[in-house]
């Protein structure tokens, strides 16, 4: 099982880490942004790092050497350590306090090891586990500190253990090794100081990544000189494995260093065959371990139910305990003058001679009532039923392993199971509410393809799939091309217009061919894409010539920029090398080769990506590539055929985005030697800066980012994921509502709602994209106001609904399985026919969640049948989720698949991540991770209805369990003058819950079910019962506790009335309540149990067996008190009758209700079995009752 | 999503050799939750069933425990009271305290009905907390079976006496009850066997046959029977028996058995001596005969309460019956849904 991945290697423990910190930080940016980043980057606070000169960089020892530890403990301090982390449970604290409470010799109502025994058992199991998770880890820990590297040590590159490694040490790896520190890059075997590197230890993602030396060391190090002693000043250690910033002093040049330049710890070299960098953080001041914080864990609703009622249950124990107290204080003062010689209280010593002795074990009235006290919280202590939480842990395990080994939910074309990476919200996913999803790569696939060009106003739209009959005549009719084209071989095919191909073979005349020409070179310049060439030889058959093809692998961050370049090379233009200072374009057949001059990477505010260039010639351009909304205003608009190509563009943009597409806009501008001059300055200084580099680059790119000349548009693919719509539909029949929040623009946003059937033509869409809050403020009333319009009747009603829902939550008794109060299905087809839409955009959002205007948003939302956000940034999903969260009891599930769903994850009741083409950091966010979307609906309606019903009976089972025990020897307690004697052995009392009861609950808690998965699937509407919280509730948890009253009633009363007047012993009859009560509980538990499997029986009866086992064990040990009771109570057949009347008096009421309550209230689960069982079976004779006993 | 045919799934794809095929079957079943089960459901019919079968199990027994329970003759008989000399009715513990007074008495019962041999003789107190947890804690196993090296706290305050310990130690042993029973009939002595009347299993174990009474009762106060210091304790079966402390607050204990059958009108002389003190915290001795049955003593209370169960187990049955007959829910039937199916 792979349920805690963190716990095997490094390398898995270096993933799960990750972005946990950065996460969090991102959900405070709120309010915190601006101190973070100042402190993070203070000038002041930086480190210095001396190339090659270990000695003087640590001269301080502020440094950590490069031993990493993960395990937790060393032999010395795991026994103090260890337990000292297990009682920050209150739980272990409680056992403790009872446990210590029991050494006081007044209150010892146990004998000092028993008592101590389940605390014992305990912490031995969770140590056991800890120790094994932490010598796994120091077995790894070990093998990685004990791997070797070549470090430059005077003057040669000599092996070196990693653990010994320091800081500014200057390292060599090759090929396929694995970084052992965080490096700067210093050279490597290319020229030009590029390394690739695969970070899937980092991040997951497998593509690789370029990372470049600055040349000015690179030189050096090629021409073979001796390293010099070079000054690399950085920032402090930092969680983030996105940014680095440092300058570098070197040969008295002072040049900046960025994230680009630095490799990282577990990152693994490819495709370059040395690579040399100095250490600047090592060991755990790594970027990698400095992230291996767990995200912040989340408890379950129902558990927090749960803790409600053990609230209720230590008022029931703290009143009995009272009592008990209470009672022993009267019948202290009534029998006052008797205590001295009361023969069974006797309190004195009387020694010869003297009349009145000293007193033993007797400390007054009060006091002794209050030892009284104390001592029937010990008695009673397991009201409180502390096994529970380990019951539940373990039951969650098993839930957990059953949910990752679905085969429905194994994602086959990427080899990926189901994951669970929290284990402690399982139950949550049967009461989910609200959905929010992502789109991109969650709804889509993000396997972009290209599909649509609009170049320079003209629409090219007709794509055929690459059809080689085609190409093969083309390239008879010219022979230059197909040669051109026939030496690229690109890993996908992308289909091509035949006209735009005819376009792109004219002479390069004319501005749509110019502007064609640059379209094209921008497609295949502007990005950060690394082309990957592997040479391989195939003949062609046609002409027998031998060719040499090179395959072109794109390799990048974006799935759309590989699509892009993907289609640019398909066009003739292919980009097929790239180094920090240039890239080299194949266009036609051709080799260009470009200077980068600078890059502007995209980011989230600017939304566009813009690249300078220098061609042969000496003529410096600037291409752009954005998001139409931030490159339509920064275009040129001189002359009328710009107003006329930005107008068929923008018509273009829209009906592209009507068919779903994303759309990217591409634009030039060519750069006059001033302007490039200028830019040049601002851009080194933004680049070297230390302080807020981030918004003095944007700065810079501002400065050419204008007067642009639109040159056309793009319109990718992104394919709706298999079963989408299917599982949206499902979801909805559910009762649960899906939020889209994407990134996308409104349009793509509507279309791809439309093709995933979440919004449906008769739909009317309320539409909000306000730029001013004033703007925000007067459509939210419109809305409004259409909305109370439409809903006029019906809103009256609604309110009352809510109150309803309300009621349910605050836990006030509702009949729960009234199948003719249509309260919840009803909510969707409102009584107005129109249902609603909102969708709303990013801008407005801005306005309206900062303000008041909140609220409104969510009446208005919470309305709505689909709520549709685009643009949003991720903070704003983030915010969207609390919106609703912090309003409702609703449960809230986000899913996605990119680390810009990583806030909204984290911040819903339950995350799911999706491992797909962004890489992994919202996979490790995230609680449960799966390779599918549609796999939500099994996920959902399948585990999360049996997890939610297993763990709610299991609580609510366990809840009586301990109750019915402790109230058994509370009334036991009444008849013994209220002195606490406790009838059953203290073994069998604390073997109770630990042996005697456990297996049983354990089993059912994992492997019960009520209805099949088929079922299920079919009538999404049954998830309604973890909406009505039918599984677990307060009005079911009174009903369980009268039930626990009149059993235990049934269960004191029954032996005592036909053992009164006998000679039975305490021993004895304490034997026969515990067979009693064992088999009780577990026979109730049997009458519940509505699947039995083998296992089933064998836990049920075994334990019974195993009760019987352990009595008679204790009882043939001669010390004890009760040796040999058993043997004498099973001779005599009243013994048996007694408890077979115990068992069918105790139960016959919760049969009668249960009983009653299927035959004229059955609840939809209840019938849906039926269904289920019967249909099948017409003469279901061999189904057994679930009352075997009779 | 095909979810309901099973065909179009392929069973675990690295199927090893090695294994048996039914292992297989097995786990791929158990993860995929889909071993083969049974599903009770609760259909009219098994209600229905399960009642009357329970009516007809519980029934038959109540009237067999019932019978078992009438056929035993009790008799019963307080005489803590009437045991007290007129004089000192006013001032009863100041009597059963003085040790010089005589503590015999006399008491006479008539057998109601024929009395099978054995007789179980019993001696029943009330209120009488030998459960309290003072009282059921005073007391040293580990002594009662090895000797005075093991004597421990646990036995206080009756654990050394005159700076000796004391055999057997503890407030159980020390409140011995040291009431004594002879009985005649027409003048003529009625045998008592008072052997086996404690268990085996604790004379063989429980009480040491090498350890004896030491030291014991030689306190100031008194707390009731003293033992023969020359029999070992696992022969003092009184005190085994008194040691087995009884799990309510009003209990009886056997005494002794009368091995002849005793006939309906038979006088029985009752020859006691009153010397246990239950006069200071009032609580009551009452001298119980009773034959015995295979249910143990006179006990109505089982029969009854499954009569009881039974007869109404079968009412529930015919009503079950007549509300399936009346108004039947008709089974998988969906209008009963909170949706339309």
């Amino acid at each position: 099982m792979e349920l805690q991945p963190n716990s095997t290697t490094f390398e898995i423990s270096g993933a799960s880490l990750r972005v946990g910190d950065k996460l969090n930080k991102s959900l405070r940016v709120r309010h915190k942004s601006m101190q973070l980043e100042e402190n993070t980057s203070l000038e002041s606070n930086h480190r210095l790092i001396y190339v090659n000169d270990p000695r003087k960089t640590n001269d301080k020892y502020e440094f950590s050497g490069n031993e990493i530890r993960t395990s937790k403990y060393t032999f010395i301090n795991f026994l103090p350590k260890n337990l000292f982390i297990q009682f920050h449970r209150v739980a272990y604290l409680y056992f403790l306090a009872i446990a210590a409470l029991n050494q006081l010799p007044p209150l010892a109502v146990f004998g000092r090891t028993v008592s101590l025994f389940p605390l014992l058992f305990v912490l031995c199991v969770t140590a056991i586990k800890d120790g094994y998770e932490d010598w796994r880890r120091h077995r790894s820990d070990r093998n990685e500190n004990n791997r070797e590297s070549l470090v430059l040590h005077a003057g040669n590159f000599e092996r070196k253990e990693w653990k010994k490694m320091r800081a500014g040490e200057v390292v060599k790896i090759y090929a396929n090794e694995t970084l052992p520190c965080d490096m700067v890059l210093l050279g490597t075997s290319d020229i030009n100081g590029i390394a690739y590197i695969q970070t899937m230890n980092l991040d997951g993602e497998s593509n690789l990544k370029t990372r470049y030396a600055r040349q000015e060391t690179t030189s050096m190090l090629l021409e073979g000189e001796k390293i010099q002693t070079g000054l690399i000043r950085c920032e402090q250690p930092n969680r983030n494995i996105y940014e680095f910033t440092a300058n570098m002093e070197y040969n008295e040049q002072r040049f900046p260093l960025n994230q680009s330049n630095i490799i990282l710890r577990g990152c693994q070299l490819k495709n370059t065959e040395w690579a040399v960098g100095v250490v600047v953080y090592a060991g755990q001041e790594t970027k990698a371990m400095m992230n291996s914080a767990m995200s912040p864990s989340k408890r379950s609703r129902l558990e927090s139910y749960m803790n409600r009622e053990t609230l209720w249950l230590s008022t029931f124990l703290l009143t009995m305990c009272l009592v008990v107290a209470l009672g022993m204080g009267l019948w202290l003062q009534r029998n006052k003058e008797q205590l001295d010689e009361l023969p069974y209280y006797r309190n004195r010593y009387f020694e010869k001679g003297i009349s009145i002795g000293r007193l033993y074990k007797y400390y007054g009235i009060p006091m002794e009532t209050f030892f009284s006290f104390l001592s029937s919280i010990i008695v009673f202590q397991i009201m409180i039923p502390i096994s529970l939480y380990i019951t539940m842990e373990l039951v969650r395990l098993g839930q957990s392993y059953f949910m990752i080994g679905d085969k429905y939910m194994y994602d086959s074309s990427s080899g990926s199971r189901f994951q669970c990476r929290s284990l402690n919200i399982n139950e949550d996913l049967g009461q989910i509410r609200y959905v929010f999803s992502d789109k991109t790569g969650t709804l889509t696939e993000n396997k972009m393809e290209f599909r649509r060009a609009s170049l320079y106003g003209k629409n090219y739209c007709r794509s055929f799939p690459q059809d080689d009959g085609l190409r093969r005549v083309d390239s008879s009719a010219s022979k230059p091309i197909s040669l051109s084209q026939r030496r690229w071989k690109l890993k996908s095919e992308v289909p091509v217009d035949s006209e735009l191909l005819t376009l792109l073979h004219e002479d390069i005349v004319g501005d749509e061919r110019i502007a064609a020409h640059e379209f094209f070179l921008t497609l295949a310049a502007c990005n950060t894409v690394i082309p990957i060439l592997s040479r391989t030889s195939s003949s062609d058959c046609l002409s027998d010539q031998l060719l040499e093809v090179e395959a072109i692998d794109y390799q990048g961050e974006s799935p759309d920029e590989q699509a892009l370049v993907t289609a640019a090379s398909a066009y003739g233009y292919t980009l097929f090398e790239r180094t920090s200072g240039h890239i080299a374009i194949d266009v036609n057949g051709e080799r260009l080769r470009l200077d980068v001059l600078g890059l502007h990477e995209f980011d989230s505010v600017r939304k566009r990506m813009s690249v300078v260039i220098r061609f042969p010639n000496g003529s410096v351009k600037v291409l752009v590539k954005g998001a139409d909304s931030s490159m339509l205003c920064i275009l040129r608009m001189r002359n009328e055929k710009d107003e006329h190509v930005n107008q068929a563009t923008k018509g273009h943009l829209t009906e592209y985005s009507s068919v779903g597409l994303r759309t990217l806009v591409i634009a030039s501008r060519d750069l006059t030697d001033a302007e490039l001059e200028k830019w040049q300055i601002m851009y080194e200084d933004a680049s070297t800066s230390l302080t807020d580099r981030s918004s003095k680059l944007r700065q810079t790119a501002a400065l050419i980012e204008c007067d642009l000349h639109l040159l056309g548009a793009t319109g990718v693919e992104d394919k709706l994921q298999e079963g989408v719509p299917e599982t949206i539909e499902s979801l909805r029949q559910a009762g649960m509502k899906v939020w889209v929040l994407t990134g996308d623009k409104q349009e793509t946003a509507i279309s791809i709602g439309l093709s995933c059937k979440l919004l449906t033509p008769d739909m009317q869409q309320i539409i909000i994209n306000g730029t001013s809050e004033v703007e925000c403020r007067k459509l939210l009333l419109d809305a409004k106001l259409k909305y109370e319009a439409e809903f006029n009747d019906g809103n009256h009603w609604k309110v009352e609904l809510r109150k309803t829902a309300e009621s349910e939550f605050l836990g006030l008794p509702n009949s729960d399985n009234s199948p003719n109060l249509p309260m919840w299905n009803s909510e969707e087809e409102g009584p107005g026919s129109t249902s609603f839409a909102l969708i709303i955009d990013g801008n407005s959002l801005v306005y309206i969640l900062e303000k008041d205007l909140e609220s409104k948003l969510y009446d208005l939302a919470t309305s709505c049948k689909v709520v549709l956000c685009c643009r949003v940034a991720p903070l704003q999903k983030a915010g969207i989720v609390d919106l609703v969260k912090s309003r409702t009891d609703d449960m809230t599930l986000a899913i996605g698949d990119g680390a810009n769903d990583v806030s909204m994850i984290q911040m819903a009741d339950v995350g799911i991540g999706i491992c797909g083409q962004e890489g992994r950091q919202a996979v490790m966010a995230s609680d449960f991770a799966m390779g599918q979307f549609r796999f939500l609906k099994r996920l959902l309606l399948v585990h999360g209805h049996w997890n939610y019903q297993r763990i709610g009976y299991l609580v609510l089972y366990n809840f009586y369990r301990n109750a019915v025990f402790v109230l058994m020897l509370f009334w036991y307690v009444l008849t013994t003058a209220f002195s606490t004697t406790s009838a059953l052995t203290d073994w069998s009392s604390v073997l109770y819950s630990v042996i005697y009861t456990s297996v049983p609950t354990v089993m059912v808690g994992i492997l019960d079910k009520d209805l099949s998965h088929k079922t299920l699937l079919r009538n999404p509407k049954l998830y309604g019962a973890g909406h009505r919280q039918e599984s677990y509730n307060m009005y079911l948890f009174w009903i369980t506790m009268l039930d626990t009253l009149w059993q235990s009633l049934v269960l004191f009363y029954v032996p005592l009335l036909i053992y009164k007047d006998t000679t039975i012993d305490i021993w004895s009859i304490g034997s026969l309540w515990t067979i009693a009560v064992v088999i009780l509980v577990n026979m109730h538990l049997a009458m519940d149990i509505q699947r039995w499997l083998l296992l089933t029986h064998f836990a049920v009866w075994g334990s019974i067996v195993i009760t019987y086992a352990c009595v008679v064990a204790l009882d043939t040990i001669p010390r004890l008190p009760n040796y040999w009771t058993i043997f004498h109570l099973a001779q005599s057949p009243t013994y048996w009758i007694t408890i077979l009347l115990i068992i069918v008096l105790a139960l016959l009421p919760r049969f009668i209700f249960k009983v009653v309550q299927q035959m004229f209230w059955p609840s939809d689960i209840q019938i849906a079995r039926e269904a289920e069982i019967l249909r099948k079976q017409p003469n279901s004779l061999w189904s057994k009752t679930i009352q075997g006993s009779g | 999503m095909d979810i309901d045919g099973d065909a179009t799934v392929e069973v675990t794809p690295e199927v090893r050799p090695t294994r048996p095929r039914r292992y297989d079957k097995f786990m791929y079943d158990f993860t995929q939750q889909s071993l083969p089960s049974c599903k009770p459901v609760l259909t009219p019919v098994w209600v229905i069933s399960t009642f009357l079968l329970m009516g007809i199990i519980c029934i038959p027994i109540g009237f067999v425990s019932l019978s078992a329970s009438q056929s035993v003759v009790e008799i019963v008989d307080r005489y803590d009271i009437g045991c007290i000399p007129e004089t000192f009715r006013g001032n009863k513990v100041d009597y059963i305290k003085d040790g010089s007074i005589s503590k015999n008495c006399s008491r006479s019962i008539e057998v109601p009905k024929q009395m099978k041999a054995p007789i179980h003789i019993y001696y029943q107190l009330d209120n009488y907390y030998q459960n309290h947890r003072r009282y059921v804690k005073s007391r040293s196993d580990k002594q009662l079976l090895y000797g005075s090296k093991h004597t421990d706290t646990a036995c206080q305050p009756e654990e050394y006496s005159n700076g000796f310990p004391v055999v057997p130690c503890g407030l159980i042993a020390w409140s011995l009850f040291n009431d004594t029973y002879r009985f005649s009939r027409r003048a003529e002595e009625l045998k008592v066997n008072r052997k086996n009347i404690a268990w085996k299993s604790d004379r063989d174990h429980k009480f040491g046959k090498e350890v004896f009474p030491f030291n014991f009762q030689n306190g100031t106060l008194i707390g009731g029977g003293n033992l023969d210091p020359n029999i070992p304790l696992s022969d003092q079966e009184d005190l085994i028996v008194w040691m087995r402390t009884a799990a309510l607050s009003s209990f009886r204990k056997l005494y002794g058995r009368i091995e002849e059958d005793l006939e309906a009108g038979d006088i029985i002389e009752v020859h006691l001596s009153n010397n246990y003190n239950t006069y200071s915290f009032g609580g009551k001795k009452t001298l119980v005969l009773s034959t015995s049955s295979w249910i143990g003593g006179k006990n109505d209370f089982l029969g009854m309460a499954y009569i009881c169960i039974g007869s109404s187990s079968i009412v529930m049955s015919l009503i079950f019956l007549l509300i399936h007959l009346r108004t039947p829910r008709p089974y998988l039937d969906t209008s009963y849904l909170s949706w339309n199916w």
